[in-house]
Protein backbone atom coordinates (compact mmCIF):
# COMPACT_ATOMS: atom_id res chain seq x y z
CA UNK A 1 0.00 0.00 0.00
CA UNK A 2 0.96 3.43 -0.36
CA UNK A 3 3.55 4.73 2.73
CA UNK A 4 2.94 7.60 4.60
CA UNK A 5 5.72 9.15 6.57
CA UNK A 6 5.15 10.69 9.94
CA UNK A 7 7.27 14.09 9.73
CA UNK A 8 7.04 14.46 13.30
CA UNK A 9 4.32 13.76 15.65
CA UNK A 10 2.95 17.12 17.33
CA UNK A 11 -0.17 18.31 18.46
CA UNK A 12 -3.30 19.03 16.24
CA UNK A 13 -3.68 22.61 18.58
CA UNK A 14 -0.23 23.48 17.79
CA UNK A 15 -1.41 23.34 13.50
CA UNK A 16 -4.35 25.76 14.73
CA UNK A 17 -1.60 28.10 16.61
CA UNK A 18 0.30 28.32 13.31
CA UNK A 19 -2.55 28.77 11.40
CA UNK A 20 -3.77 31.69 13.33
CA UNK A 21 -0.46 32.95 13.42
CA UNK A 22 0.40 33.23 9.61
CA UNK A 23 -3.63 34.88 9.28
CA UNK A 24 -3.08 37.01 11.40
CA UNK A 25 0.00 38.11 9.66
CA UNK A 26 -1.97 37.51 5.93
CA UNK A 27 -5.77 39.10 7.19
CA UNK A 28 -6.19 41.66 9.16
CA UNK A 29 -10.15 41.44 9.09
CA UNK A 30 -9.14 37.86 11.55
CA UNK A 31 -9.95 38.39 15.26
CA UNK A 32 -9.24 35.44 17.53
CA UNK A 33 -11.56 35.24 21.00
CA UNK A 34 -10.55 33.03 23.66
CA UNK A 35 -12.06 32.31 26.97
CA UNK A 36 -9.03 31.74 29.37
CA UNK A 37 -7.12 29.15 27.68
CA UNK A 38 -4.89 31.14 25.54
CA UNK A 39 -1.98 28.56 25.58
CA UNK A 40 -4.61 25.10 25.73
CA UNK A 41 -5.42 26.82 22.11
CA UNK A 42 -2.03 27.97 21.20
CA UNK A 43 -3.31 31.80 20.74
CA UNK A 44 0.02 33.21 22.30
CA UNK A 45 1.90 33.93 18.66
CA UNK A 46 -1.48 35.72 17.59
CA UNK A 47 -1.97 37.74 21.17
CA UNK A 48 1.30 38.69 21.02
CA UNK A 49 1.45 39.75 17.41
CA UNK A 50 -1.73 41.59 17.08
CA UNK A 51 -3.05 42.37 21.13
CA UNK A 52 -5.43 44.78 19.58
CA UNK A 53 -7.15 41.95 17.44
CA UNK A 54 -7.14 39.31 20.40
CA UNK A 55 -10.26 39.47 22.52
CA UNK A 56 -9.48 37.95 26.22
CA UNK A 57 -12.95 37.17 27.28
CA UNK A 58 -12.30 35.23 30.47
CA UNK A 59 -14.33 32.16 31.58
CA UNK A 60 -17.72 33.36 29.91
CA UNK A 61 -18.26 31.07 26.44
CA UNK A 62 -21.80 32.09 25.75
CA UNK A 63 -20.65 36.06 25.90
CA UNK A 64 -18.04 34.87 23.52
CA UNK A 65 -19.86 33.41 20.97
CA UNK A 66 -22.25 36.49 20.85
CA UNK A 67 -19.61 38.63 20.57
CA UNK A 68 -17.77 37.08 17.84
CA UNK A 69 -21.38 37.38 16.04
CA UNK A 70 -21.33 41.05 16.86
CA UNK A 71 -17.86 41.40 15.35
CA UNK A 72 -18.91 40.35 11.92
CA UNK A 73 -20.95 43.09 11.93
CA UNK A 74 -18.41 45.23 10.84
CA UNK A 75 -16.64 42.52 8.68
CA UNK A 76 -14.28 41.30 11.01
CA UNK A 77 -13.68 37.14 10.59
CA UNK A 78 -13.94 35.97 14.30
CA UNK A 79 -12.24 32.79 15.63
CA UNK A 80 -13.19 31.70 18.84
CA UNK A 81 -11.00 28.93 20.56
CA UNK A 82 -11.75 26.83 23.54
CA UNK A 83 -12.12 23.51 24.68
CA UNK A 84 -14.64 21.91 22.24
CA UNK A 85 -17.40 20.85 25.07
CA UNK A 86 -17.45 24.43 26.29
CA UNK A 87 -17.17 25.12 22.64
CA UNK A 88 -20.45 23.37 21.64
CA UNK A 89 -22.20 21.98 24.06
CA UNK A 90 -22.53 24.85 27.27
CA UNK A 91 -23.06 27.64 24.38
CA UNK A 92 -25.42 25.84 21.80
CA UNK A 93 -28.48 28.54 21.99
CA UNK A 94 -25.98 31.11 21.73
CA UNK A 95 -24.74 29.27 18.16
CA UNK A 96 -27.65 28.07 17.02
CA UNK A 97 -29.33 31.74 17.23
CA UNK A 98 -26.59 34.39 17.36
CA UNK A 99 -24.58 32.55 14.68
CA UNK A 100 -26.30 29.57 12.52
CA UNK A 101 -29.46 31.44 12.45
CA UNK A 102 -28.07 34.95 12.30
CA UNK A 103 -25.92 33.60 9.42
CA UNK A 104 -23.07 35.22 10.88
CA UNK A 105 -19.11 34.49 9.64
CA UNK A 106 -17.77 33.28 13.18
CA UNK A 107 -15.08 30.35 13.47
CA UNK A 108 -15.72 27.74 16.33
CA UNK A 109 -12.37 26.14 17.16
CA UNK A 110 -12.07 23.41 19.55
CA UNK A 111 -9.85 22.18 21.18
CA UNK A 112 -8.87 18.72 23.47
CA UNK A 113 -12.35 17.01 21.34
CA UNK A 114 -13.07 13.53 22.56
CA UNK A 115 -11.47 11.12 24.68
CA UNK A 116 -7.83 12.00 23.78
CA UNK A 117 -8.19 14.77 25.85
CA UNK A 118 -6.73 12.37 28.76
CA UNK A 119 -7.05 12.42 32.54
CA UNK A 120 -9.52 15.28 32.88
CA UNK A 121 -12.03 12.57 32.60
CA UNK A 122 -15.64 13.02 31.03
CA UNK A 123 -16.83 16.53 32.38
CA UNK A 124 -14.35 17.96 29.54
CA UNK A 125 -14.24 14.84 27.05
CA UNK A 126 -16.77 16.13 24.43
CA UNK A 127 -18.10 12.74 22.45
CA UNK A 128 -21.27 14.68 20.76
CA UNK A 129 -20.08 18.09 19.31
CA UNK A 130 -20.21 16.86 15.62
CA UNK A 131 -23.58 16.01 15.86
CA UNK A 132 -24.48 18.93 17.94
CA UNK A 133 -23.15 21.34 15.07
CA UNK A 134 -24.06 18.79 11.95
CA UNK A 135 -27.19 19.82 13.23
CA UNK A 136 -27.52 23.49 12.39
CA UNK A 137 -28.33 24.28 9.30
CA UNK A 138 -25.91 26.13 7.41
CA UNK A 139 -23.00 25.00 10.02
CA UNK A 140 -19.66 23.95 8.30
CA UNK A 141 -18.46 20.74 10.02
CA UNK A 142 -14.50 20.00 10.18
CA UNK A 143 -12.70 17.67 11.99
CA UNK A 144 -9.13 17.27 11.66
CA UNK A 145 -6.36 14.61 11.35
CA UNK A 146 -3.11 16.03 12.24
CA UNK A 147 -0.97 19.18 12.48
CA UNK A 148 -0.37 20.41 8.85
CA UNK A 149 -4.50 19.55 8.31
CA UNK A 150 -5.65 21.49 10.73
CA UNK A 151 -3.04 24.48 9.91
CA UNK A 152 -4.02 23.99 6.43
CA UNK A 153 -7.97 24.05 7.39
CA UNK A 154 -7.63 26.95 9.91
CA UNK A 155 -6.18 28.70 6.90
CA UNK A 156 -9.08 27.84 4.48
CA UNK A 157 -11.73 28.70 7.28
CA UNK A 158 -10.48 32.85 6.88
CA UNK A 159 -11.42 32.86 2.99
CA UNK A 160 -14.97 31.02 3.79
CA UNK A 161 -18.06 32.34 4.04
CA UNK A 162 -20.15 31.21 7.00
CA UNK A 163 -20.38 29.87 10.01
CA UNK A 164 -18.31 26.61 10.59
CA UNK A 165 -16.98 24.21 13.33
CA UNK A 166 -13.51 23.16 13.39
CA UNK A 167 -12.44 20.46 15.49
CA UNK A 168 -9.25 19.08 16.66
CA UNK A 169 -7.51 18.16 20.28
CA UNK A 170 -4.94 17.70 22.67
CA UNK A 171 -2.65 14.96 22.16
CA UNK A 172 1.03 14.28 20.00
CA UNK A 173 -0.12 12.25 17.08
CA UNK A 174 1.88 11.72 13.69
CA UNK A 175 1.86 14.52 11.54
CA UNK A 176 1.72 13.09 8.44
CA UNK A 177 -0.35 15.32 5.42
CA UNK A 178 2.20 17.06 3.25
CA UNK A 179 2.79 20.73 4.41
CA UNK A 180 1.78 22.25 1.29
CA UNK A 181 -1.78 19.97 0.48
CA UNK A 182 -4.17 22.22 -0.02
CA UNK A 183 -7.17 22.22 2.32
CA UNK A 184 -10.63 21.86 0.15
CA UNK A 185 -13.38 21.87 2.54
CA UNK A 186 -15.79 19.39 1.71
CA UNK A 187 -13.51 17.23 -0.43
CA UNK A 188 -12.50 13.77 0.80
CA UNK A 189 -8.51 12.71 0.32
CA UNK A 190 -8.25 8.97 -0.55
CA UNK A 191 -5.01 8.38 1.24
CA UNK A 192 -5.10 4.23 -0.07
CA UNK A 193 -6.95 2.83 -2.81
CA UNK A 194 -7.65 -0.80 -2.15
CA UNK A 195 -10.68 -3.20 -3.08
CA UNK A 196 -11.68 -5.02 -0.72
CA UNK A 197 -12.93 -2.40 2.38
CA UNK A 198 -13.65 1.40 2.40
CA UNK A 199 -12.40 2.78 5.52
CA UNK A 200 -13.64 6.08 6.45
CA UNK A 201 -12.02 7.69 9.01
CA UNK A 202 -11.39 11.31 10.40
CA UNK A 203 -9.44 13.34 13.20
CA UNK A 204 -7.21 11.28 15.20
CA UNK A 205 -8.60 8.05 13.68
CA UNK A 206 -6.97 8.62 10.04
CA UNK A 207 -3.96 7.66 11.35
CA UNK A 208 -4.89 4.78 12.85
CA UNK A 209 -6.91 3.75 9.87
CA UNK A 210 -3.89 3.67 7.80
CA UNK A 211 -1.96 1.83 10.46
CA UNK A 212 -4.86 -0.63 9.89
CA UNK A 213 -4.64 -0.62 6.33
CA UNK A 214 -1.37 -1.65 6.70
CA UNK A 215 -2.12 -4.72 9.05
CA UNK A 216 -4.88 -5.86 7.08
CA UNK A 217 -2.49 -6.00 3.79
CA UNK A 218 -0.39 -8.22 5.73
CA UNK A 219 -3.49 -10.58 5.87
CA UNK A 220 -3.93 -10.40 2.31
CA UNK A 221 -7.26 -7.96 2.66
CA UNK A 222 -6.88 -4.46 0.25
CA UNK A 223 -8.33 -1.55 2.62
CA UNK A 224 -9.20 1.27 0.79
CA UNK A 225 -8.73 4.41 3.27
CA UNK A 226 -10.45 7.63 3.09
CA UNK A 227 -9.87 10.49 5.07
CA UNK A 228 -12.76 13.02 5.67
CA UNK A 229 -11.99 16.23 7.69
CA UNK A 230 -15.18 17.86 6.66
CA UNK A 231 -17.88 16.40 7.95
CA UNK A 232 -20.46 18.54 6.53
CA UNK A 233 -20.50 18.80 3.92
CA UNK A 234 -19.88 15.40 2.97
CA UNK A 235 -18.08 14.40 0.47
CA UNK A 236 -20.97 11.72 -1.15
CA UNK A 237 -19.64 10.97 -4.03
CA UNK A 238 -16.19 10.32 -2.78
CA UNK A 239 -18.24 7.92 -0.55
CA UNK A 240 -20.20 6.65 -3.20
CA UNK A 241 -17.65 5.99 -5.49
CA UNK A 242 -15.26 4.35 -3.10
CA UNK A 243 -18.13 1.86 -2.07
CA UNK A 244 -19.36 1.40 -5.48
CA UNK A 245 -15.85 -0.77 -5.45
CA UNK A 246 -15.48 -2.03 -2.31
CA UNK A 247 -19.39 -3.11 -1.45
CA UNK A 248 -18.74 -2.55 2.53
CA UNK A 249 -17.75 0.52 4.91
CA UNK A 250 -16.05 0.95 8.27
CA UNK A 251 -16.23 4.30 9.99
CA UNK A 252 -13.89 5.47 12.33
CA UNK A 253 -14.17 8.63 15.06
CA UNK A 254 -13.56 9.73 17.97
CA UNK A 255 -17.34 10.49 18.55
CA UNK A 256 -20.10 8.79 19.57
CA UNK A 257 -21.54 6.99 17.46
CA UNK A 258 -25.16 8.73 17.44
CA UNK A 259 -24.55 11.84 15.46
CA UNK A 260 -21.86 11.57 14.28
CA UNK A 261 -19.39 10.52 10.74
CA UNK A 262 -20.70 6.94 10.73
CA UNK A 263 -24.20 8.32 10.93
CA UNK A 264 -23.62 10.40 8.46
CA UNK A 265 -22.13 7.88 5.99
CA UNK A 266 -25.01 5.39 6.66
CA UNK A 267 -27.56 7.79 5.52
CA UNK A 268 -25.57 8.35 2.40
CA UNK A 269 -25.36 4.93 1.87
CA UNK A 270 -29.21 4.11 2.93
CA UNK A 271 -30.50 6.59 0.10
CA UNK A 272 -28.05 5.29 -2.51
CA UNK A 273 -26.55 2.26 -1.85
CA UNK A 274 -27.12 0.35 0.92
CA UNK A 275 -24.10 -1.57 1.77
CA UNK A 276 -22.72 -3.36 5.30
CA UNK A 277 -20.87 -0.77 7.65
CA UNK A 278 -19.42 -1.36 11.00
CA UNK A 279 -19.33 1.81 13.51
CA UNK A 280 -15.64 2.41 15.38
CA UNK A 281 -17.01 4.96 17.48
CA UNK A 282 -17.73 5.87 21.18
CA UNK A 283 -21.10 3.27 22.03
CA UNK A 284 -23.04 5.76 23.50
CA UNK A 285 -21.32 6.13 27.02
CA UNK A 286 -19.15 9.09 28.73
CA UNK A 287 -15.32 8.81 28.72
CA UNK A 288 -13.44 8.49 32.01
CA UNK A 289 -9.86 9.33 33.21
CA UNK A 290 -7.05 7.89 31.96
CA UNK A 291 -4.51 8.04 29.14
CA UNK A 292 -5.40 8.82 25.99
CA UNK A 293 -3.51 5.76 24.76
CA UNK A 294 -5.28 3.80 27.52
CA UNK A 295 -8.99 5.54 26.68
CA UNK A 296 -8.31 4.65 22.85
CA UNK A 297 -7.87 0.75 23.76
CA UNK A 298 -10.19 0.97 26.12
CA UNK A 299 -13.10 2.89 24.15
CA UNK A 300 -12.07 0.64 21.10
CA UNK A 301 -10.54 3.62 18.91
CA UNK A 302 -7.29 2.27 17.54
CA UNK A 303 -6.21 0.15 14.52
CA UNK A 304 -6.76 -2.35 15.82
CA UNK A 305 -10.30 -1.67 16.59
CA UNK A 306 -10.69 -0.61 12.67
CA UNK A 307 -8.72 -4.23 11.72
CA UNK A 308 -11.62 -5.78 13.62
CA UNK A 309 -14.51 -3.81 12.37
CA UNK A 310 -13.30 -4.55 9.19
CA UNK A 311 -13.19 -8.55 9.54
CA UNK A 312 -16.46 -8.30 10.62
CA UNK A 313 -18.38 -6.29 7.66
CA UNK A 314 -16.40 -8.17 4.93
CA UNK A 315 -18.11 -11.04 6.27
CA UNK A 316 -21.47 -9.01 6.27
CA UNK A 317 -20.68 -8.73 2.23
CA UNK B 1 -35.47 66.51 12.62
CA UNK B 2 -39.08 66.58 13.80
CA UNK B 3 -40.94 67.96 16.80
CA UNK B 4 -42.70 66.62 19.15
CA UNK B 5 -45.97 66.23 17.67
CA UNK B 6 -45.25 64.42 14.54
CA UNK B 7 -43.18 61.62 16.97
CA UNK B 8 -46.16 61.58 18.51
CA UNK B 9 -48.02 61.02 15.39
CA UNK B 10 -45.79 58.67 14.43
CA UNK B 11 -46.02 56.64 17.61
CA UNK B 12 -49.47 56.47 17.23
CA UNK B 13 -49.73 55.09 13.95
CA UNK B 14 -47.06 52.61 15.13
CA UNK B 15 -49.62 51.65 18.34
CA UNK B 16 -51.90 50.63 15.06
CA UNK B 17 -50.11 48.97 13.69
CA UNK B 18 -48.91 46.86 16.61
CA UNK B 19 -52.51 46.26 17.91
CA UNK B 20 -53.95 45.27 13.62
CA UNK B 21 -50.61 43.01 13.20
CA UNK B 22 -51.22 41.13 16.18
CA UNK B 23 -54.86 40.82 16.15
CA UNK B 24 -54.25 39.40 12.19
CA UNK B 25 -52.75 36.46 13.49
CA UNK B 26 -54.09 35.82 16.91
CA UNK B 27 -50.59 35.63 18.19
CA UNK B 28 -48.15 37.80 19.09
CA UNK B 29 -46.48 40.45 21.53
CA UNK B 30 -48.49 43.79 21.90
CA UNK B 31 -48.13 44.16 25.82
CA UNK B 32 -43.55 45.21 25.25
CA UNK B 33 -44.43 46.65 21.67
CA UNK B 34 -46.69 49.09 23.30
CA UNK B 35 -44.74 49.64 26.35
CA UNK B 36 -41.86 50.58 23.80
CA UNK B 37 -43.37 52.74 21.29
CA UNK B 38 -42.21 56.21 21.76
CA UNK B 39 -38.42 54.68 22.51
CA UNK B 40 -38.29 52.94 19.13
CA UNK B 41 -39.80 56.05 17.41
CA UNK B 42 -37.63 58.83 18.90
CA UNK B 43 -34.26 56.69 18.32
CA UNK B 44 -35.25 55.75 14.45
CA UNK B 45 -36.79 59.32 13.92
CA UNK B 46 -34.15 61.61 16.32
CA UNK B 47 -31.83 59.92 17.69
CA UNK B 48 -29.63 57.45 15.23
CA UNK B 49 -27.43 58.63 12.60
CA UNK B 50 -28.28 56.47 10.52
CA UNK B 51 -27.38 56.01 6.33
CA UNK B 52 -29.99 55.84 3.55
CA UNK B 53 -30.99 52.04 2.40
CA UNK B 54 -29.30 49.35 4.62
CA UNK B 55 -26.00 47.46 5.15
CA UNK B 56 -25.35 44.81 6.93
CA UNK B 57 -22.03 45.49 8.06
CA UNK B 58 -23.81 49.44 8.93
CA UNK B 59 -20.12 51.45 9.06
CA UNK B 60 -20.36 55.09 9.25
CA UNK B 61 -24.01 55.12 10.50
CA UNK B 62 -25.39 54.02 14.72
CA UNK B 63 -26.22 50.13 14.63
CA UNK B 64 -29.44 49.23 17.28
CA UNK B 65 -30.00 45.32 18.60
CA UNK B 66 -33.13 44.34 19.75
CA UNK B 67 -32.61 41.69 22.28
CA UNK B 68 -35.75 41.08 23.68
CA UNK B 69 -37.07 39.84 20.10
CA UNK B 70 -40.67 39.38 21.22
CA UNK B 71 -41.55 43.02 20.50
CA UNK B 72 -41.00 42.55 17.09
CA UNK B 73 -44.29 44.23 15.77
CA UNK B 74 -42.54 47.39 17.26
CA UNK B 75 -39.70 46.54 15.62
CA UNK B 76 -41.34 45.95 12.37
CA UNK B 77 -43.22 48.94 12.24
CA UNK B 78 -41.22 51.47 12.76
CA UNK B 79 -38.25 49.65 10.76
CA UNK B 80 -41.23 50.09 7.56
CA UNK B 81 -42.03 53.48 8.77
CA UNK B 82 -38.30 54.63 8.95
CA UNK B 83 -37.74 53.42 5.54
CA UNK B 84 -36.44 50.06 5.47
CA UNK B 85 -38.67 48.28 3.83
CA UNK B 86 -42.87 48.79 2.44
CA UNK B 87 -44.86 49.52 5.40
CA UNK B 88 -47.67 47.26 3.20
CA UNK B 89 -44.89 43.73 4.19
CA UNK B 90 -46.35 44.49 7.70
CA UNK B 91 -49.58 42.74 6.92
CA UNK B 92 -47.58 39.44 6.29
CA UNK B 93 -46.49 39.40 9.70
CA UNK B 94 -46.22 35.92 11.11
CA UNK B 95 -47.58 34.50 7.99
CA UNK B 96 -45.94 31.60 6.01
CA UNK B 97 -43.20 32.75 3.82
CA UNK B 98 -42.91 36.45 5.31
CA UNK B 99 -39.45 38.16 5.96
CA UNK B 100 -41.93 39.20 9.12
CA UNK B 101 -40.91 36.18 11.18
CA UNK B 102 -42.77 35.64 15.18
CA UNK B 103 -39.35 36.92 16.13
CA UNK B 104 -36.93 39.34 14.56
CA UNK B 105 -34.38 37.41 11.87
CA UNK B 106 -31.67 38.17 8.82
CA UNK B 107 -32.55 34.78 7.72
CA UNK B 108 -34.64 36.15 5.28
CA UNK B 109 -33.03 39.22 4.38
CA UNK B 110 -35.04 41.93 6.01
CA UNK B 111 -33.59 45.69 6.10
CA UNK B 112 -32.86 46.43 9.29
CA UNK B 113 -32.24 43.74 11.26
CA UNK B 114 -28.77 42.58 12.03
CA UNK B 115 -29.35 39.29 14.49
CA UNK B 116 -31.56 36.96 15.30
CA UNK B 117 -32.83 37.37 18.75
CA UNK B 118 -35.90 35.90 20.44
CA UNK B 119 -34.22 33.47 22.44
CA UNK B 120 -33.35 35.82 25.44
CA UNK B 121 -30.08 37.32 26.71
CA UNK B 122 -28.13 37.06 23.89
CA UNK B 123 -28.52 40.82 22.53
CA UNK B 124 -25.83 42.58 24.67
CA UNK B 125 -23.09 39.77 23.78
CA UNK B 126 -23.80 40.62 19.86
CA UNK B 127 -23.95 44.47 20.79
CA UNK B 128 -20.45 44.57 22.34
CA UNK B 129 -19.08 42.79 19.50
CA UNK B 130 -20.41 45.08 17.10
CA UNK B 131 -18.79 48.00 19.47
CA UNK B 132 -16.20 46.52 19.10
CA UNK B 133 -16.03 45.98 15.30
CA UNK B 134 -16.48 49.96 15.57
CA UNK B 135 -13.67 50.52 17.36
CA UNK B 136 -11.50 48.24 15.33
CA UNK B 137 -12.85 50.33 12.43
CA UNK B 138 -12.23 53.38 13.48
CA UNK B 139 -15.58 54.37 13.64
CA UNK B 140 -17.08 56.63 15.49
CA UNK B 141 -20.53 55.74 15.63
CA UNK B 142 -22.41 54.08 18.63
CA UNK B 143 -23.93 50.90 19.00
CA UNK B 144 -27.53 51.42 20.61
CA UNK B 145 -29.36 48.00 22.08
CA UNK B 146 -32.67 47.07 24.27
CA UNK B 147 -33.22 44.49 26.79
CA UNK B 148 -36.34 43.44 28.56
CA UNK B 149 -35.88 43.82 32.25
CA UNK B 150 -36.90 40.12 32.94
CA UNK B 151 -34.67 39.21 30.07
CA UNK B 152 -31.64 40.42 32.83
CA UNK B 153 -32.21 37.15 34.62
CA UNK B 154 -30.53 35.58 32.25
CA UNK B 155 -27.18 34.82 33.02
CA UNK B 156 -25.50 35.61 29.58
CA UNK B 157 -26.25 39.13 30.44
CA UNK B 158 -23.74 39.50 33.58
CA UNK B 159 -21.27 37.74 31.85
CA UNK B 160 -21.62 40.44 28.64
CA UNK B 161 -21.99 43.30 31.32
CA UNK B 162 -18.50 42.29 33.42
CA UNK B 163 -17.00 42.14 30.15
CA UNK B 164 -18.42 45.64 28.85
CA UNK B 165 -17.30 47.86 31.59
CA UNK B 166 -13.83 45.37 32.00
CA UNK B 167 -12.82 46.30 28.58
CA UNK B 168 -14.35 49.92 28.58
CA UNK B 169 -16.88 49.42 25.67
CA UNK B 170 -17.60 52.60 26.09
CA UNK B 171 -19.52 53.51 22.59
CA UNK B 172 -22.86 51.42 23.39
CA UNK B 173 -25.40 52.65 25.05
CA UNK B 174 -27.78 49.61 26.44
CA UNK B 175 -31.24 50.48 27.40
CA UNK B 176 -33.10 48.48 29.63
CA UNK B 177 -36.96 48.64 29.04
CA UNK B 178 -37.97 48.14 33.15
CA UNK B 179 -41.75 47.74 32.89
CA UNK B 180 -41.52 45.24 35.58
CA UNK B 181 -43.52 43.01 33.94
CA UNK B 182 -43.06 38.95 32.46
CA UNK B 183 -45.15 36.12 31.29
CA UNK B 184 -45.76 35.06 35.13
CA UNK B 185 -46.41 38.37 37.04
CA UNK B 186 -44.79 41.21 37.92
CA UNK B 187 -40.68 40.78 37.71
CA UNK B 188 -41.06 41.73 41.75
CA UNK B 189 -42.68 38.13 42.09
CA UNK B 190 -41.34 35.98 39.37
CA UNK B 191 -37.77 36.65 40.20
CA UNK B 192 -37.03 40.82 41.87
CA UNK B 193 -34.66 41.83 40.12
CA UNK B 194 -33.51 44.19 43.18
CA UNK B 195 -31.59 47.11 42.36
CA UNK B 196 -30.78 47.88 38.77
CA UNK B 197 -29.20 51.15 39.05
CA UNK B 198 -27.13 49.78 41.90
CA UNK B 199 -26.31 46.33 40.12
CA UNK B 200 -24.98 48.44 37.06
CA UNK B 201 -22.79 50.89 38.89
CA UNK B 202 -21.33 48.21 40.60
CA UNK B 203 -20.50 46.86 37.65
CA UNK B 204 -18.43 50.02 37.07
CA UNK B 205 -20.96 51.02 34.08
CA UNK B 206 -22.37 54.52 33.86
CA UNK B 207 -26.10 54.30 34.69
CA UNK B 208 -29.20 56.93 33.87
CA UNK B 209 -32.61 56.83 34.36
CA UNK B 210 -34.99 57.73 32.26
CA UNK B 211 -38.31 58.07 34.94
CA UNK B 212 -41.15 59.23 32.19
CA UNK B 213 -40.01 56.12 29.49
CA UNK B 214 -43.65 57.09 26.70
CA UNK B 215 -42.57 60.74 26.92
CA UNK B 216 -40.93 61.14 23.87
CA UNK B 217 -39.49 64.20 24.92
CA UNK B 218 -38.04 63.16 28.00
CA UNK B 219 -36.82 60.08 26.23
CA UNK B 220 -34.96 62.48 23.42
CA UNK B 221 -33.29 64.28 26.69
CA UNK B 222 -32.03 61.55 28.37
CA UNK B 223 -31.27 59.39 25.31
CA UNK B 224 -28.93 62.95 24.34
CA UNK B 225 -27.57 62.65 27.78
CA UNK B 226 -26.59 59.45 27.62
CA UNK B 227 -25.01 59.79 24.45
CA UNK B 228 -23.02 62.68 25.55
CA UNK B 229 -21.40 60.18 27.64
CA UNK B 230 -20.36 58.18 25.56
CA UNK B 231 -16.59 57.93 25.22
CA UNK B 232 -15.45 58.34 28.00
CA UNK B 233 -14.48 54.44 29.26
CA UNK B 234 -17.27 53.29 30.97
CA UNK B 235 -20.70 51.94 28.69
CA UNK B 236 -23.49 53.61 29.40
CA UNK B 237 -27.34 52.11 30.76
CA UNK B 238 -29.92 53.69 30.17
CA UNK B 239 -32.94 52.53 32.45
CA UNK B 240 -35.90 53.19 30.99
CA UNK B 241 -39.37 53.46 32.73
CA UNK B 242 -41.94 52.33 31.04
CA UNK B 243 -45.78 51.20 31.19
CA UNK B 244 -46.32 47.64 29.06
CA UNK B 245 -48.86 48.12 27.19
CA UNK B 246 -49.00 51.85 26.85
CA UNK B 247 -51.31 53.67 24.94
CA UNK B 248 -54.15 51.02 24.90
CA UNK B 249 -55.66 51.34 28.28
CA UNK B 250 -57.04 48.37 29.20
CA UNK B 251 -53.23 46.46 28.17
CA UNK B 252 -51.63 48.92 30.47
CA UNK B 253 -50.14 48.25 34.01
CA UNK B 254 -50.35 44.23 33.62
CA UNK B 255 -48.49 41.58 32.18
CA UNK B 256 -51.80 39.91 30.71
CA UNK B 257 -51.26 41.41 26.59
CA UNK B 258 -47.40 40.37 27.24
CA UNK B 259 -48.38 38.03 24.48
CA UNK B 260 -52.17 38.15 23.90
CA UNK B 261 -53.79 39.33 20.99
CA UNK B 262 -57.18 41.72 21.17
CA UNK B 263 -60.18 40.06 19.73
CA UNK B 264 -62.09 41.88 17.46
CA UNK B 265 -63.84 44.45 20.24
CA UNK B 266 -60.77 44.50 22.14
CA UNK B 267 -59.07 45.12 18.63
CA UNK B 268 -61.67 48.27 17.81
CA UNK B 269 -61.60 49.90 21.74
CA UNK B 270 -57.45 50.13 21.44
CA UNK B 271 -57.43 51.84 17.54
CA UNK B 272 -60.60 54.02 18.59
CA UNK B 273 -58.21 55.02 21.62
CA UNK B 274 -55.34 55.31 18.83
CA UNK B 275 -56.63 57.60 16.14
CA UNK B 276 -55.08 57.03 12.48
CA UNK B 277 -52.63 59.27 11.66
CA UNK B 278 -49.61 58.39 8.80
CA UNK B 279 -52.11 56.03 7.03
CA UNK B 280 -52.82 52.01 8.32
CA UNK B 281 -51.02 49.70 6.16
Amino acid sequence: MKKYTNTGSKDTRSGFGAGMTELGQKNENVVALCADLIGSLKFDEFKKNHPERFFQVGIAEANMIGIAAGLTIGGKIPFTGTFANFSTGRVYDQIRQSVAYSDKNVKICASHAGLTLGEDGATHQILEDIGLMKMLPGMTVINTCDYNQTKAATLALADHHGPAYLRFGRPVVPNFTPADEPFVIGKAIMLNEGTDVTIIATGHLVWEALLAAEALEAKGISAEVINIHTIKPLDDTAILKSVAKTGCVVTAEEHNFLGGLGESVARVLALNNPKPQEFVAVNDSFGESGTPEQLMEKYKLNNQAIVEAVERVIKRK
Amino acid sequence: MSNTQQLQDFSTQVRRDILRMVHAVNSGHPGGSLGCTEFFTALYQQLLERKPGFNMDGIGEDLFFLSNGHISPVFYSVLARSGYFPVAELATFRKLNSRLQGHPTTHDGLPGVRMASGSLGQGMSVAIGAAQAKKLNGDKHLIYSLHGDGELQEGQNWEAIMYASAKKIDNLIATIDLNGQQIDGSTDDVLNLGNLKTKFEAFDWDVLEIKEGNNIDAIIKGMTEAKSRTGKGKPVCVLLHTVMGNGVDFMMHTHAWHGKAPNNEQLAVGLAQNAETLGDY
